[in-house]
């Protein structure tokens, strides 16, 4: 077997290959994005993005149902968007395998919130499985397939950032040569969960997961690895690469499942350790459960309820001895992510900066308006919030002030779960205001395709959502279109859009600068003219990473700004800002 | 198994730097030299150009693939504000290998605050051996500025074990062939800048 190194994220991708998985859907949430993109290699495997993760679920109980093994992926906060069809699925069972890999994560490294998905588990009685390095993402992935089927239950595989953006060492397997035949079987009795049917699934799974908990106490992916001394450690996941590391002498009982618990096991382990230590990120999931049992443990009062954990948080949280980091110095100044020299959304931002617009955000690279000098987001909740957020601020605020509330969101988003906020707006007569940044790419998560691209997953032509067309459709009158790169006409356009006495919706339209088509026209960098730049810093007030201010710089000793013209893109705004004429094309 | 035979590399820089690639043939040469290899790092919100940080860890047996505070034994910088800002978690008896590049950060840039003056100094009280490399200069002499990244490697080089050979077959491997040969050069040009 060959010896590869993978990332978490690849691992998924290839255990989806080597279980003859047929269909594969997502949409694209950090940190899980890259098991979709790594899938696309395996060319047998039909996988899509879909427009959201409830959508992506239901693609995949469909394909489920048809008799075909199945992977979805999203990131922890899709599954509250996908939880409808999820908890009826659990009750249904599956045709062919189904498998749900959710990637959580702690530190909210890029998230708003860091919910723990093994809530989930329990909460929609689906069974989880949790991986602590590349190899168990492989292995228990591919294993998660033969459970799914043998127990008749949707899986879900927890994955954190540390496991997905993690590369370990990884012997591969061989992929099943035959994938089982696919067609339509009817079986209403199984599907179809009118209330009489599904009183009947209700306590067909409960028993089932109680089976599963006997069955787990035997399998090799809960095991129990002999330490030294007297202390026992609970704990599953990344949180187990920790645990080893910080105990070494401890034994340990790591578990593979996570949801439902092997009790059998964790009464025999606990049997032979005088103290218990439950080591587990986020939330306390284990704990709580073994507590129930009557074991006594130690855990959440001291292992940290919030953020990752570390091996140096981990020393900390049990008074061991740990390099305490060296304090610095001085304080050094942040770097903050950023809008990229060139990002389409600077200009809009900046208008609405200007307009003093009350700004509902969402969630994607625009969320980055919020930072100075922009400053022009004032809310930002979840994917699709900023819409019935502005349609709520709209109902409420005296009337002077209704017209400042806009609500922004990106194209990729406002087709996720945009467009029903829309519906109610119109419905609902709101006078609020909606911009749609159309970037013509889902730009934060690493710029993937969804359907108004007019690509697929793969890169081929698929039919492109005509925005605009859209938006008439449900009913908003007043849609006008503006290129986000010509600031004055961008201003003006949306501050009609403010006034008018109706729903208004303005589509700013502009590739992202990283945009992976071959769309962007090649544009020469601009400079700043030094007998021109009289030091007014308007040009400092977009934020551009490519603009520098150089103190004492000029001739007289006063400072002016610079261009980095190995980070200019040649977008102009800069020029456009400028009262003094100081900027000027490079000849290329 | 024990801790002290854990190596650990903890590599600092600004998002869109080519840390990534960097990371990735540092993980894949160490593999091929017979380790057990982890590395760690965060897509996402994290490289929209702010600060990123890799671990890269390896050694018999690896657990954590986050490196513990205060345990890198190489601090290996692409830019020197953020080489700084990780100084804190590298052993006094480590080594620092830094790029000589200031990169204004968003703060600086709008004038309401001074890039640090003298970091190598900074790095130099805190830790002996800091290599300070004029990436940018050699990748120029390579052919191509965006060869800082494997320039800075070829540097790293100069400090690990495994053979000259074994960091080409990575490269052959990871880095795409029409700017493979560009590579190779800035790598060896890397390499020679600092023998000791």
């Amino acid at each position: 077997m060959s010896r590869t190194v993978l990332s978490g994220n690849e691992a998924f991708a290839r255990a989806a290959y080597e279980a003859g998985v047929r269909v594969a859907s997502a949409y694209p949430g950090t940190p899980s994005t890259e098991i979709l993109e790594n899938i696309v290699q395996y060319e047998r495997i039909d996988a899509s993005w879909a427009p959201n993760e409830k959508v992506s679920v239901e693609v995949g109980i469909g394909a489920s149902m048809g008799g075909a093994r199945t992977m979805v992926t999203m990131k922890h906060v899709g599954v509250n968007v996908a939880a409808d069809p999820l908890f009826t699925f659990s009750y249904t069972g599956v045709r062919g395998g189904f498998v749900l890999v959710v990637a959580d994560d702690p530190e909210m490294h890029s998230s708003q919130n860091e919910q723990d998905s093994r809530n989930y588990a329990r909460f929609a009685k689906v069974p989880m499985f949790e991986p602590a390095d590349s190899q168990e993402a492989l292995d228990l992935t591919r294993l998660a397939f033969e459970v799914s089927e043998r127990f008749d239950t949707p899986v879900m595989v927890r994955s954190t950032t540390r496991l997905s953006h993690s590369k370990t060492v990884v012997s591969l397997g061989e992929p099943l040569a035959d994938l089982p035949p696919t067609n339509l079987e009817r079986d209403p009795a199984k599907f179809v969960m009118l209330p009489g049917n599904a009183r009947v699934r209700h306590p067909v799974i409960e028993k089932t997961l109680e089976e599963m908990a006997e069955w787990a106490s035997d399998q090799p992916f809960n095991r129990i690895e002999s330490g030294s001394g007297e202390l026992g450690i609970i704990t599953a996941g990344v949180a187990y690469q920790y645990a080893r590391e910080v105990f070494p002498e401890a034994h340990i009982l790591k578990l593979g499942l996570v949801h439902p618990l092997p009790k059998r096991l964790i009464r025999e382990f606990a049997a032979r350790c005088k103290t218990v230590y439950v080591v587990e990120e986020l939330d306390p999931v284990i704990e709580e459960q073994v507590r129930a049992m009557g074991i006594e443990v130690v855990g959440k009062e001291k292992v940290p309820l919030c953020g990752e954990l570390s091996p140096g948080r981990l020393r900390r949280a049990f008074g061991l001895e740990s390099i305490e980091p060296a304090p610095a110095t001085e304080a050094l100044p942040p770097r903050p992510p950023n809008m990229c020299p060139g990002c389409p959304h600077r200009g809009v931002f900046y208008a609405l900066n200007r307009l003093k617009a009350f700004v509902t955000g969402d969630i994607g690279c625009y969320t980055l308006g919020f930072m100075p000098p922009l400053s022009a987001m004032d809310t930002c909740i979840c994917m699709g919030a900023s819409i019935g957020n502005a349609t709520g601020l709209a109902k409420v605020v005296p009337e002077q002030e209704q017209h400042k509330v806009v609500g922004v969101i990106g194209d990729s988003t406002f087709l996720h779960t945009g467009i029903n906020g829309l519906i109610d707006m119109v419905y609902n007569a709101s006078k609020a205001t909606v911009i749609i940044l159309d970037n013509s790419t889902t730009g934060m998560t690493g710029r993937q395709d969804h359907p108004g691209t007019g690509y697929t997953l793969q890169g081929g032509q698929a039919y492109q959502v005509d925005l605009e067309a859209l938006c008439r459709s449900v009913g908003v009158r007043h849609v006008v279109t503006v290129d986000p790169y010509q600031i004055d006409e961008t201003r003006t356009i949306i501050e009609q859009a403010m006034q008018a006495p109706e729903v208004a919706v303005v589509i700013t339209r502009r590739p992202c600068v990283l945009i992976k088509h071959d769309v962007l026209e090649k544009r020469p960098p601009l400079f700043i003219d030094a007998g021109k730049c009289t030091g007014c810093k308007a040009c400092l007030k977009l934020g551009c990473p490519a603009i520098e201010w150089q103190a004492d710089a000029n001739a007289t000793g006063k400072g002016i700004a610079r261009v980095d013209r190995l980070l200019c893109t040649g977008c102009g705004i800069c020029e456009q800002v400028c009262k003094f004429a100081a900027f000027g094309v490079c000849d290329e | 198994m024990s801790e002290t035979s854990v190596t650990n590399i903890l590599m600092a820089g600004v998002g869109g730097q080519g840390t990534l690639l960097a990371s990735e043939i540092l993980s894949e040469v160490l593999m091929l030299a017979g380790h057990d290899v982890k590395k760690a790092e965060v897509h996402g919100m994290a490289q929209r150009g702010g600060s990123v940080v890799s671990h890269v860890r390896f050694g018999s047996r690896v657990f954590s693939p986050t490196i513990p505070e205060g345990e890198a034994d190489i601090l290996f910088g692409f830019e020197l504000l953020e080489t700084c800002r990780y100084l804190a978690l590298v052993k006094p008896t480590g080594t620092v290998v830094v790029n000589n590049l200031r990169i204004a950060p968003p703060s600086v840039a709008l004038g309401q605050n001074s890039y640090p003056d003298d970091i190598p100094a900074k790095l130099r009280q805190h830790v002996a051996d800091v290599r300070l490399i004029d990436g940018l200069q050699l990748a120029e002499q390579a052919g191509n500025p965006r060869t800082v990244n494997t320039v800075l490697l070829g540097a790293l080089a100069n400090t690990l074990s495994p053979s000259h050979e074994q960091w080409l077959t990575a490269m052959r491997k990871l880095v795409p062939p029409r700017f493979l040969d560009v590579n190779l050069r800035a790598f060896e040009l890397g390499r020679a800048v600092d023998k000791r």
